[in-house]
């Protein structure tokens, strides 16, 4: 049997078996990169919306520096959170690195120029067209921007699943400052390429196709309540 | 008392610019320029394209700052502003009414009967819990005119308000706008209608390349001889010719 023929059968037998550990791992990948994205969300949607309405000197090199930062290396941000949570760090009295928590700080500030960047352009691509009108209404800056994103917000929520594709998919940040540790840090990209490092291909190709039909399946929720609005808004009477 | 009548003209102005520019990088959208807006008055802008007219309007408004020269307005002025594509959030057609009334400051007990009372007149009603983008562009366009009426503005400025709907939506809105300038509110609208210049207003102003050409009362407007830029533009001459 092929390599990929293979994992198939070993990912249908992760699925079947429901392993108690695979299910651990499964649960804290989902839990750390939610917290992070919603850590993000918090930060990021704001920022981003205030960055796209406000008008500011400098601003320009701001929008500049953050879509540089899309390209932010994993392994770097965990490196950073690595230095800042060491016991010799500025944060090291929090002691909690090789936490989840880390893990949820490293992918946190990896998300975050995701969230800001691709709100901003989408809070400053609808204020472009309707800015004028919500202004001479009489809705201030903070305002137009808040309103761009409940307008805007099955875009925003789009921007959101992008955010956590790159936080569940990333591995250096997570595997610096979680370190690893089974039962504790372990998440499904960390045990992947431990799997690879090990030469169980089929298992970590396996693992692999099960981060992808999770992150499948959180799509097809956050869409299927999309549908769901959709209708019901459609379908709605006086 | 309307525009027409002495008393209105003896009244101050609601809006007066003095010298008004703007400047868009090299490009003068408008020169200095005096005018000003008495109650009740109905104005249409007329004039090409890029001649100023938008520019104006949102000078009027205040939406617009001035280069230099300035714009005094009575205050508090209750204005609203319909524009050629009518902006809708998505949301239900009776939330963008709420919305529109929250930021006009209007009270929170009187919201819910003035977004009724402002539905009912443009016909969207029944459709009130719609989502406003699911409507037709005429029903948006009518929605945004019950959101500038439901405040009750003093000044309502109108830029093209019906050049993208089809002839049934244009003459809804119109018959609207009509209703809604006998009832003595101030208007002050661009439009490339002259049909609609002459049923609307009472005043006509022509701008071309920034410039205030011709300002007169309609029936001069449309009967008397006009400087030749606007006699062009009425004629539908191009405008290089």
């Amino acid at each position: 049997m092929s390599a990929f023929g293979e994992s198939l059968t070993t990912a249908a037998r992760l699925i079947a078996d429901a392993d108690a550990a695979l299910l651990h791992i499964v649960g804290l990948s989902l839990a750390v990169s939610a917290s992070a994205c919603l850590l993000a969300a918090g930060f990021g949607l704001a920022g981003g919306a205030a960055l796209a309405a406000a008008r500011f000197p400098g601003q320009r090199a701001l929008v500049l520096l953050l879509n540089t930062l899309l390209a932010l290396p994993s392994v770097v941000v965990g490196l950073v959170v690595y230095l800042l949570l060491s016991r010799s760090g500025p944060l090291g009295s929090l002691g909690i690195l090789f936490t989840p928590s880390a893990m949820v700080v490293a992918q946190t500030i990896l998300v975050l120029p995701v969230v800001a960047a691709l709100t901003r352009q989408l809070v400053a691509d609808g204020l472009r067209g309707s800015g004028e009108q919500l202004r001479s209404m009489g809705a201030g800056t903070g305002l137009r921007a808040l309103l761009m994103l409940v307008h805007e917000r099955w875009s925003v929520l789009t921007v959101l699943l992008t955010a956590f594709g790159r936080a569940i998919a990333e591995v250096g940040a997570v595997m610096v400052v979680g370190g690893n540790i089974d039962g504790v840090t372990r998440v499904m990209t960390t045990t992947i390429a431990l799997e690879t490092s090990k030469g169980d291909l089929p298992l970590a190709l396996a693992l692999g196709l099960l981060l992808l039909g999770v992150v499948a399946l959180v799509n097809l929720g956050i869409a299927g309540v999309q549908r769901w609005r959709g209708a019901l808004a459609l379908g709605n009477t006086p | 008392m309307t525009a027409s009548s002495p008393l209105a003209m003896l009244a101050p102005p609601l809006i007066r610019l003095e010298r008004a520019s703007v400047s868009f990088g090299a490009v003068r959208a408008l020169l200095p320029t005096t005018l000003a807006v008495q109650p009740g008055e109905r104005i249409a802008l007329l004039g090409h394209n890029g001649s100023g007219k938008t520019t104006l309007l949102r000078v009027l408004h205040g939406l617009q700052r001035c280069d230099s020269g300035a714009r005094h307005a009575v205050a508090p002025l209750r204005q609203a502003m319909v524009f050629q594509r009518p902006f809708v959030l998505r949301l239900s057609v009776a939330a963008n009414m709420r919305l529109a009334l929250w930021l006009a400051g209007v009270a929170k007990d009187e919201r819910e009967p003035r977004m009724l009372a402002a539905l009912e007149r443009v016909g969207l009603r029944e459709l009130r819990a719609r989502p406003a983008r699911a409507l037709s562009l005429g029903q948006q366009q009518r929605l945004a005119l019950a959101r500038a009426w439901a405040v009750r503005p003093e000044v309502l400025f109108l830029d093209e308000p019906t050049a993208s709907l089809d002839p049934g939506a244009k003459r809804e809105v119109e018959a609207l706008v009509a209703e809604f300038a006998d009832e003595g509110m101030t208007l002050v609208m661009s439009t490339h209608n002259l049909g609609q210049a002459k049923r609307l207003a009472r005043r006509v102003i022509y701008l071309e390349a920034g410039r205030i050409v011709a300002d007169r009362p309609t029936l001069e407007f449309f009967d008397l001889p006009l400087p030749d830029e606007a006699a062009h533009f009425l004629k539908g001459d191009l405008p290089w010719h």
